[in-house]
């Protein structure tokens, strides 16, 4: 058996057999250019995600209320950046690098998960995204550790053994507010009306309108459905939110005996598909300030570069 | 140099304990070894899970190839007797 | 000598010098040049919130009036934040941030070494956690000086300039009121003027060999142990402080 003389159709029947096999694809191995542009969409959209979420959360390390909490968010919010270097990373094993990636953002080619495209306006913002938003993530990032490219798996482990700790900190947050004055309490209510709705659209489209689902699911890329997944979010967050004494801003919320799930109402998604569109209340803002960012980092990478090259003109000087 | 182009892709190795091997962890960039090194600190051990770091440049690794895999390991699949589980052992003695 | 509120008054210029330094470094969250320096970054900041917190809460201990890390960071406006001024000046570009960093590391590493041997064992034990960091981030701030200042013309214009402009700052690092001579004296507190030639030693080469020039010493302005700052500090304050006053008298 010649490897390197398989036919196109043999290499991508042992592709299939090996994923159907529960084992992982590594950089190195043959793919399908599909497979490859999936995964490249797929991980640095999540990367781009980690990055931008920085923004609405950084929004608030200047002011957070405690010195404790301010250090907590701080710290956070570097994971999350973090979680961006790790999956920038994964995804640099496909042949991207970090350039075309960046680009990509900044031209409006690559998307970030639009929840951040929601302002954070109170403290309590802090807290429903640690507990909603990290929250939802978590389930999908949990999912994800079974993902059949190696490098991501291997993201998504690291990623969720520090993003536990991230969930508990926002549930902490808005357990506090909902547990002190009445102003408090509103704030956080206030919060849970805003992120909710945004959080269960995290998990994408219903699986009979979601346009990448199938073949990610036979690819064992996803391995859970949106709607599984959403389900899932649901099921777990609802008791949180009624031991906080906070209200979950659906009226068709109902615990169904049957199904032994929560029932919940629509989505809305035309909002959705608008925020998706790029008109959010934040998008502009998110890639101008990433853009900025970059931009004024120019000189500075720059320098980098010509400091090693005169580091290395002086060092070949020296042997001559 | 070229404008616009990031600075090279470093890998990290991180030992947790002593007495590990290092394992692969992820990659990142710097300009140099020095500076990967520092950011392997800042950016893969920022809750304390290491007590050695190695970088290498990803460019200098050579890796085998998929396309060797056959020739390069499955030979070694036909020599069971290197494997302990290999070798019935009597129920007297129970362990080795 | 009764050393406790002088003692309680100088930790709480240390413990403030470290917050509002702690609070500019944050400001580089999600701004930084790139993403492995935006992590080193915040790095550096938990270390300075991290100090701020013990040197604040050692405080409120040697004060004994009920007040603890929070009332004594949130509740006191600019003319009783003892910080130095060099601390409290806005982030600027990234020179600019370099340049201080540089400067207020190569300080500390005199300055916490001699901590270390204070007669407060608390204070003592403090300086010796943050030498260690202090340590690295000299080691980093070191290597972006020389980065910046042998990199590019810009990069090497930038960086003079933004020592140019904080040169006249860093005298006050060397400078101790009278109550700071007393705790000198009584082998509590280093003595400042005593570590500008260690300082000097750590900063004048690096500097040369960043084919920078050492600014002159043609101007200096000081006053944050005495209250009096820069306007930047009101609103670094007005930021910082904002929930607590907003919302007073609340848990978060």
């Amino acid at each position: 058996m010649n490897d390197s003389n398989a036919s196109p159709e043999e290499l991508l029947r042992r592709f299939q057999a090996r994923i159907d096999a529960e084992q992982r694809i590594e950089p190195k191995d043959w793919m399908p250019e599909a497979y490859r542009r999936t995964l490249v969409r797929q991980i640095s959209q999540h990367a781009h995600s980690e990055v931008i979420g920085m923004q609405p959360e950084g929004n608030w390390i200047l002011r957070a209320p405690s010195l404790r909490r301010k250090a907590v968010l701080l710290a956070k919010v570097q994971d999350e950046g973090g979680h961006g270097l790790y999956l920038y990373s994964a995804t640099e094993t496909l042949g991207v690098s970090r350039e075309e990636l960046v680009e990509a953002l900044h031209e409006g080619r690559a998307k970030y998960a639009s929840i951040f495209n929601y302002p954070t306006l109170t403290w309590a913002d802090i807290g429903a995204i640690g507990w909603l938003v990290d929250g939802a993530a978590i389930v999908n990032q949990i999912s994800l550790q079974r993902t059949s490219y190696g490098p991501y798996a291997r993201g998504m482990v690291r990623i969720c053994k520090e993003e536990s700790f991230h969930q508990r900190q926002g549930y902490e947050v808005i357990l506090t507010l909902a547990r002190g004055s009445a102003e408090q309490k509103a704030m956080a209510q206030d919060a849970l009306d805003r992120w909710w709705w945004p959080s269960l659209m995290m998990f994408g489209p219903h699986d009979a309108e979601s346009a990448h689902s199938a073949q990610s699911m036979t690819w064992k890329i996803k391995r859970q459905s949106n709607d599984e997944l959403r389900q899932k979010f649901v099921d777990q967050t609802v008791p949180q939110a009624e031991f906080a004494g906070l209200v979950i801003p659906d009226p068709q919320l109902l615990w169904n005996a049957e199904r032994g799930h929560y029932d919940f109402g629509p989505i809305d998604w035309e909002e959705f598909n608008r925020v998706v569109a790029g008109n959010g209340m934040c998008n502009r803002d998110r890639i101008a300030h990433h853009r900025r960012a970059h931009e004024e980092g120019e000189w500075v990478r720059e320098a980098v570069r010509a400091h090693e090259e005169r580091k290395r003109e002086r060092a070949a000087q020296d042997a001559a | 140099m070229v404008p616009g182009q990031h600075m090279p892709l470093f890998e990290v190795f991180i030992r947790s304990r002593r007495g590990l091997d290092h394992k692969h962890v992820g990659s990142l960039h710097a300009e140099t070894h020095q500076q990967a090194l520092e950011y392997a600190r800042d950016c893969y051990t920022r809750r304390s899970e290491g007590v050695s770091i190695w970088v290498v440049r990803s460019g200098d690794i050579v890796a085998s190839q998929e396309e060797d895999a056959g020739e390069f390991f499955d030979p070694m699949d036909d020599k069971p007797y290197r494997h302990a589980t290999h070798y019935r052992l009597p129920p007297e003695v129970d362990n080795m | 000598m009764h050393a406790e509120p002088e003692l309680f008054h100088y930790t709480l210029g240390l413990a403030d010098d470290a917050l509002v330094l702690g609070q500019r470094l944050c400001e580089w969250c999600s701004n930084a040049p790139f993403l492995e320096e935006d992590l080193a970054l915040a790095n550096v900041a938990l270390d300075f919130m991290g100090r701020a917190r013990m040197l604040y809460s050692h405080a409120a201990t040697l004060e004994g009036a009920g007040r603890d890390e929070d009332a004594l960071a949130y509740l006191r406006d600019c003319r009783e934040y003892r910080n130095l001024l060099i601390m409290e000046l806005p982030r600027g570009d990234f020179a600019f941030s370099t340049a201080r960093q540089f400067l207020v590391d190569a300080f500390n590493l005199p300055f916490l070494e001699d901590l270390c041997r204070s007669r407060d064992p608390e204070l003592a034990g403090i300086a010796g956690k943050a030498l260690k960091e202090s340590r690295y981030h000299y080691r980093r701030s070191r290597d972006w000086v020389l980065r910046l200042g042998d990199g590019t013309a810009e990069s090497h214009r930038r960086l003079q300039r933004a020592f140019d402009e904080i040169w006249g700052y860093t005298h006050e690092l060397f400078r101790a009121g009278e109550a700071e001579q007393r705790l000198v004296a009584a082998g509590f507190a280093p003595d400042r003027p005593a570590l500008r030639a260690r300082w000097e030693a750590l900063v004048v080469p690096v500097l040369a060999e960043a084919t920078l020039r050492r600014p002159e010493d043609a101007w200096s302005v000081d006053g944050g142990r005495e209250g009096t700052h820069t306007e930047h500090l009101g609103h670094l304050l007005s930021e910082l402080q904002f929930m607590q006053r907003a919302y007073p008298g609340l848990q978060w």
